[in-house]
């Protein structure tokens, strides 16, 4: 890897100082488990990387005014051991140990996994984002049994490679970032992840000089569950994924459905969410729920499997959230 | 498979580092000032390198001082600068669990940890497991099953199954599944590897 300057700063202050207000030039590790792989591979070239390691406010887990504050340095192993977590939120606790290597859970953090590139293998072979090359597409025009099968109209046909991601949306999370002089602003998850329209941009929604610091997820009583569709159940990353929440306290509203590993980012769909404003779905509703929820899917050239797996996914999502 | 001193870069490192350390004792003067203005620079904005900085690394109960860049993973600080072997360079990519060792206690690849990360914290490798002479129950377990072939796998697999048997002394087959799910053989010996952990993880081979 291209040798780079190295800081593991004390307090979230200095941090945030330490970083610039362009993409690339330093990089943030936390985990390390995405980034030093990318830096081996070349597929970012800093020449500063900034550590979080020393940054006891990003750890843990705690309740605060009806949410659950999830530190952005907790490790995925910690947040599916803590007990909140398992008892509120099924979902979180299944994508977190759906990564399926307990060397990765080790170290691998909760900001880490919202904040990892794409898996696209071109974009780690190199050709960015967007995998142009001389104006065409890459993705549409060759490989693509792995890549987006909604909003893919657009130049980004990677896939959101989160585990966390679909999961803290259907809840309606919020994450946290820190800025210059340490201020901090709340990003709604809805809106966390997007699709870049140019390789100056990136996948999330932080700024070159931000860092994530939390993620709050309100203690709602939302029923959630994850369903992974998976080649293996070893590390990987799932084909498809579907996280639902429905049923709350107050009623009808806030039932979400969330698609993962179908688009750029995690693919909300509320069509398919209205149908789960029972507290109890069965079986032919769950079904139902499944099907609204891949109608606007527009496959490429090698992935219209991807679709009855969504289907299934959702179906399976609000089952075992029942 | 890539070695750390192959690395064109890290060469180029180190060629500005030995020239630096030559100039120190010469009238070079105007070969160093680039780097060494750079790297005051860097220093009092709070970064050290890109050049070796002195790095504290305890392995195995013993703590040592080298000197690595701070884009050294601990695998090859591990292996090129201590000389500890034991954990293998295979994938390098935190893919295959061939590098598994222990950072306080927990299975971590140690080819996607920087070496300077892992400053503070107690790192063991497959050598600080056992001996020869008294294998630790994982260890045991494995040469009971023979649940290696090549054997270039074993030494990860060793240490995340001991990390994995530590926490789940009484594991059920399904759970030692997936608590090697980090670890990947080529050679296909998962039946040999699932009976010795499961052996280990009954209590009978004694601790792990």
């Amino acid at each position: 890897m291209k040798p780079f300057e190295y800081s593991a700063p004390k307090t979230l202050k200095e941090a945030c100082g330490l970083l610039g207000d362009t993409w690339g030039k330093t990089e943030i590790l936390a985990g390390g488990t995405d980034l030093v792989t990318s830096l081996k591979q070349r597929i970012t070239q800093p020449s500063r990387v900034l550590s979080l390691k020393h940054l006891k406010e990003l750890h843990g887990i705690r309740n605060s005014r009806g949410s659950l504050v999830i530190g952005a340095m907790t490790t995925l192993g910690e947040l599916a051991a803590h007990s909140d977590v398992r008892r509120h939120f099924p979902a979180l606790v299944t994508a977190a140990t759906g990564v399926g290597s307990p060397q990765l859970l080790s170290v691998g953090t909760v900001g880490g996994d919202l904040c990892q590139r794409p898996r696209c293998w071109y974009f780690r072979n190199g050709y960015g984002l967007l995998a142009q090359k001389d104006g065409v597409s890459l993705a549409r025009e060759g490989e693509n049994r792995y890549h987006a099968i909604f909003a893919a109209d657009g130049p980004a046909l990677f896939v959101s490679a989160s585990s966390l991601g679909p999961g803290l949306i259907a809840l309606g999370a919020e994450m946290v970032a820190a800025g210059p002089g340490g201020a901090t602003r709340s990003i709604p998850a809805t809106e966390f992840f997007r699709a870049p329209q140019s390789e100056n941009e990136r996948e999330i929604a932080l700024k070159p000089n931000e860092i994530l610091t939390e993620i709050n997820v309100p203690l709602k009583g939302l029923k959630n569950g994850i369903y992974e569709i998976r080649h293996r159940h070893g590390l990987d990353w799932p084909y498809v994924t579907a996280a639902v929440a429905f049923g709350g306290k107050e009623g009808s509203g806030g039932a979400r459905v969330v698609l993962g590993h179908v688009a750029p980012m995690p693919w909300s769909v509320p069509a398919a969410a209205k149908l789960l404003n029972t507290a109890r779905p069965d079986e032919a509703t769950a079904a139902r729920c499944g099907q609204v929820a891949v109608e606007g899917a527009r496959p490429l050239s090698q992935n219209a499997y991807k679709i009855q797996m969504a289907r299934t996914a959702v179906k399976r999502a609000v089952l075992a959230a029942v | 498979m890539q070695d750390e001193h192959e690395h064109p870069d890290v060469l180029s490192v180190s060629r500005r580092g030995f020239l630096k350390g030559f100039g120190a004792g010469t009238a070079a003067t105007s070969l160093l000032s680039p780097l060494s203005v750079r790297e005051a620079e860097a220093a009092e904005r709070g970064f050290v390198g890109p050049g070796a900085v002195p790095v504290v690394l305890t392995v195995n109960g013993r703590k040592q001082t080298i000197q690595a860049e701070p884009c050294v993973t601990l695998l090859d600080a591990l292996r090129n600068r201590l000389d500890i072997t034991g954990p293998k360079k295979v994938c390098d990519r935190g893919t295959c669990g061939a590098c598994t060792v222990l950072v306080d206690d927990k299975p971590v690849y140690a080819c996607s940890m920087l070496a300077i990360e892992a400053e503070g914290k107690h790192i063991t490798t497959v050598e600080g497991l056992g001996t020869p002479e008294k294998l630790n129950s994982v260890q045991k377990a494995f040469v009971e099953h023979d649940a290696q072939q090549c054997g270039f796998c074993t030494s990860g697999f060793v240490t995340a199954a001991t990390a994995f048997v530590r926490k789940h002394p009484n594991a059920t087959i399904e759970q030692i599944r997936s608590g090697l799910g980090g670890n990947l053989c080529r050679c296909g010996t998962y039946a040999g590897m699932l009976l010795a952990v499961a052996d280990a993880a009954s209590g009978k081979g004694g601790r792990a």
